[in-house]
């Protein structure tokens, strides 16, 4: 058998324990945008079109991280660099995407306070936004790092341990994304 | 053995409190030991608290219409409580041993994640903290430690009491969640030569198990916590009236709640599943069926959690399933017993005063299982749910389980800790005390919860049998009270005057007691290969060593 990383298996049990947060957050949305049993009024608010196009830019991403580490892995630092400035920008689109959406369905006074499936709504999807965040962080930090050259052989796990947590939050945005908007327009 | 960490090791003992660093050692340190003793007194200042609590609410009860506290005090009394002895003395009691010993009983020098190990502990810590805060905020949170709503909502409880009982709930969640990683971490990557999954301690067993628990319960309350948060600063509608459910919040909470009992009861198992075969002189009576019925504990608690709701008016169906999780639940639970009862079978068995507390943990934690089973039934729930006879049951699991297991694994592992002895002669005092203090306290609320007394109300009215049961109570809760001055005496005595207790005084068969008492900072220097489940046995007999056998002890 061989020996597990420590990194890796941290960081596999933090997801695993994360999901069960957003399974709860997701369990709660499915019930309260349904109030009587069917689907509530405002979900038609939502903009389905608009928000498929900002998906996909968080799905590339999960692309270009993986690339990363690729390049990375068979020691091609300044490739590597690039994936991950190029991972960064496409969530910050993603983000970007989302503050406009959110910006739009506030102008339409859709708020968190207006009824319950606004509740559901902006907690669920910016409990997704903060851990996108995060992760941006994350990988923000780890560039540097890896820019100053101060990246040791050791440590690769950490690259890769941060691109799990990566796959993590698009991943839990395709059954978000499912959930909210394909589900708003069936 | 495996590479430690790279920190920087000293190689001398544990510094305390008087060592050239002082304080800051304490609270700049990334040692698993001393992250374990800090859980361990954080445990023990809030015991104290809650325990003064709990004796001030049996003041109020010791006679019908007794005016001693006011309805509103009374509530604040019971829910903090209630959130104090759950949250921030059983868990970090447990947390504590199992920060202290987890790698001390793998052959490991370190956790997996030693900074993450401070960051848990102190994130706990000010959870804790910011609890006791909210009495100067305006009155401590008064709605009883699941917090149901729509009382928890800013209508019904506008003072910030029920923020900063959920702020802090939030921030013991978070901890208690590093603290598994680092256990799940810690087991999987850091065990010594030799040392398989089949071999390991089952208080490792149980650690390992219970980390599950924790990390698929406490993100559940976390969520609901942010809702209820939500709820009250941004008015959002998830737990009020107007759309939202106040059911919901009782998903959530009890699909946390009911995991978190096993969270504080399977540790417990894991500690007397040590204590009785060195007691017995005897290796554990089916280690397998421990390991395994752990896992089936594990797996049912998450299945179990609305026998917390059949009074709110569930489907029938809905009743049906949870009902029969619930006694499904017992089984694994009572092979545990058996195995127990069947390693002291023919064993030579040795009274200690550790002994003696995994005993009152068989006793007493039967006769809270039974009771639990009893509930299990819906109309037996029906009819007992929200009197005392509830508050009977949780004391049973919590202070018959949970408890005595810590209890016992102090008087066990206080030597290996601090490298003296607890005084035998105070700790029988204390046992016995403790064993009557707490059955008189507690067995007579079975009536009382027959009888009809509802808890959570600050007085009863005079019918028969009630005074007298009531004030039969509070006495013993009194002589339980004195038992834990006797505890802290004990402890306080023997860190300075206690016998000497060399690297095994118990001889002992898992690793921890290979290494000296105290560890240095660095926990072991070398360690021999382990062969079996009982690596000190196979060293001390090298004639007949149990990898020899060909028996299951391999």
């Amino acid at each position: 058998m061989t020996v597990m990383n420590k990194n890796k298996v941290g960081m596999l049990f933090f997801l695993g324990s994360e999901s069960f947060f957003f399974i709860s957050l997701i369990i709660a949305y499915a019930y309260y945008s349904h109030p009587g049993g069917k689907l509530s009024e405002t979900a038609r608010y939502l903009d389905v079109a608009k928000t498929s196009v900002f998906t996909f830019f968080l799905l590339a991403s999960s692309a270009t991280v993986g690339l990363a580490g690729m390049k990375y892995g068979s020691g091609k630092r300044n490739q590597a660099l690039a994936w991950l400035f190029v991972t960064v920008v496409l969530g910050i689109i993603f983000l970007l995407g989302q503050g406009m959406e959110y910006s739009r369905l506030i102008n339409q006074n859709i708020t968190i306070s207006k009824d319950v499936f606004g509740s559901s709504f902006f907690t669920l999807t910016g409990f997704h936004g903060l851990h996108v965040l995060a992760g941006l962080i994350l990988l923000t930090v780890i560039s540097l790092v890896l820019l100053s050259g101060k990246f040791m052989k050791m440590e690769k796990t950490a690259l890769e341990s941060i691109s799990m947590y990566w796959h993590f939050v698009d991943a839990v945005w395709v059954v978000v994304f499912i959930t909210v908007y394909i589900g708003a327009v069936l | 053995m495996r590479e430690g960490i790279p920190i920087p090791e000293a190689e001398k003992p544990i510094p305390g409190l008087g060592s050239e660093y002082g304080l800051l050692q304490w609270i700049a340190t990334v040692d698993h030991k001393l992250i374990g003793i800090m859980y361990l007194l954080t445990a023990i200042l809030f015991f104290i608290i809650g325990f003064i609590l709990a004796l001030l609410m049996r003041i109020q009860l010791i006679h019908p219409a007794n005016t001693f506290l006011s309805p509103e005090v009374y509530n604040q009394v019971f829910t903090m409580h209630g959130t104090t002895m759950i949250f921030l003395v059983l868990t970090p009691m447990l947390t504590g041993f199992a920060t202290y010993f987890l790698p001390l009983m793998i052959g490991a020098n370190e956790m997996a994640y030693p900074r993450l190990n401070a960051f848990s502990f102190w994130v706990f810590l000010s959870g804790g903290i910011l609890l006791y805060f909210s009495v100067f905020t305006g009155g401590a949170p008064n709605v009883g430690w699941f917090s149901y709503a729509p009382l928890s909502e800013k209508f019904f409880s506008s003072t910030p009491g029920v923020d900063y009982w959920a702020v802090s709930v939030l921030l013991m969640g978070i901890g208690t969640i590093g603290a598994a990683l680092n256990f799940v971490g810690t087991t999987l990557t850091m065990r010594t030569k030799g040392l398989s999954m089949r071999r390991l301690p089952l208080f490792v067993w149980m650690v390992f198990v219970n980390s599950f628990l924790m990390l698929a319960a406490f993100p559940v309350l976390n969520a609901g916590l942010a809702m209820l948060l939500i709820d009250r600063f941004l008015d959002a509608h998830f737990f009020v009236a107007s759309g939202g459910s106040a059911l919901i919040w009782q998903h959530l909470f009890w699909s946390f709640g009911h995991p978190e009992v096993y969270i504080l009861a399977l540790p417990a198992f894991g500690m007397v599943s040590e204590i009785i075969p060195v007691f017995s002189r005897k290796p554990i009576f089916g280690y397998e069926f421990v390991a395994i019925s752990s896992v089936a504990i594990a797996v049912l608690s998450f299945g179990v959690w609305a026998h917390h709701m059949f009074a709110v008016g569930l489907s029938t169906p809905f009743n049906a399933f949870f009902a029969a999780s619930s006694i499904l639940i017992a089984v694994p639970t009572g092979i545990k017993i058996f195995n127990w009862s069947a390693t002291m079978w023919g064993g030579s068995v040795h009274f200690t005063t550790s002994m003696l507390f995994a005993l009152a943990l068989l006793i007493d934690f039967t006769i809270g299982g039974l009771s639990g089973v009893g509930f299990g039934l819906v109309p037996i729930d029906w009819r007992l749910t929200d009197t005392y006879f509830v508050v009977a049951h949780i004391h049973y699991v919590f202070i018959g389980a949970s408890l005595s297991g810590g209890i016992a694994a102090t008087y066990y592992w206080f030597p290996k800790i601090t490298g003296r002895m607890l005084s035998e002669k105070i700790g029988k005092w204390h046992f016995w005390l403790f064993f009557i203090g707490f059955n008189g306290t507690f067995f007579v609320f079975h009536f009382l919860g027959l009888l009809g007394m509802t808890r959570r109300v600050f007085t009863y009215p005079d019918l028969p049998y009630f005074g007298s049961l009531n004030l039969f109570s509070t006495i013993s809760a009194f002589i339980f009270g004195i038992s834990f001055i006797l505890f802290l005496w004990n402890v306080f005595y023997s860190l300075r005057n206690g016998r000497e207790a060399g690297d095994n005084p118990w001889k002992a068969w898992t690793l921890e007691w290979y290494t000296t008492s105290p560890p240095d900072q660095k926990n072991f220097g070398k360690i021999p290969e382990v062969r079996s489940r009982r690596p000190l046995w196979d060293l001390e007999h090298p004639e007949n060593p149990d990898w020899k056998k060909k028996s299951w002890i391999k």
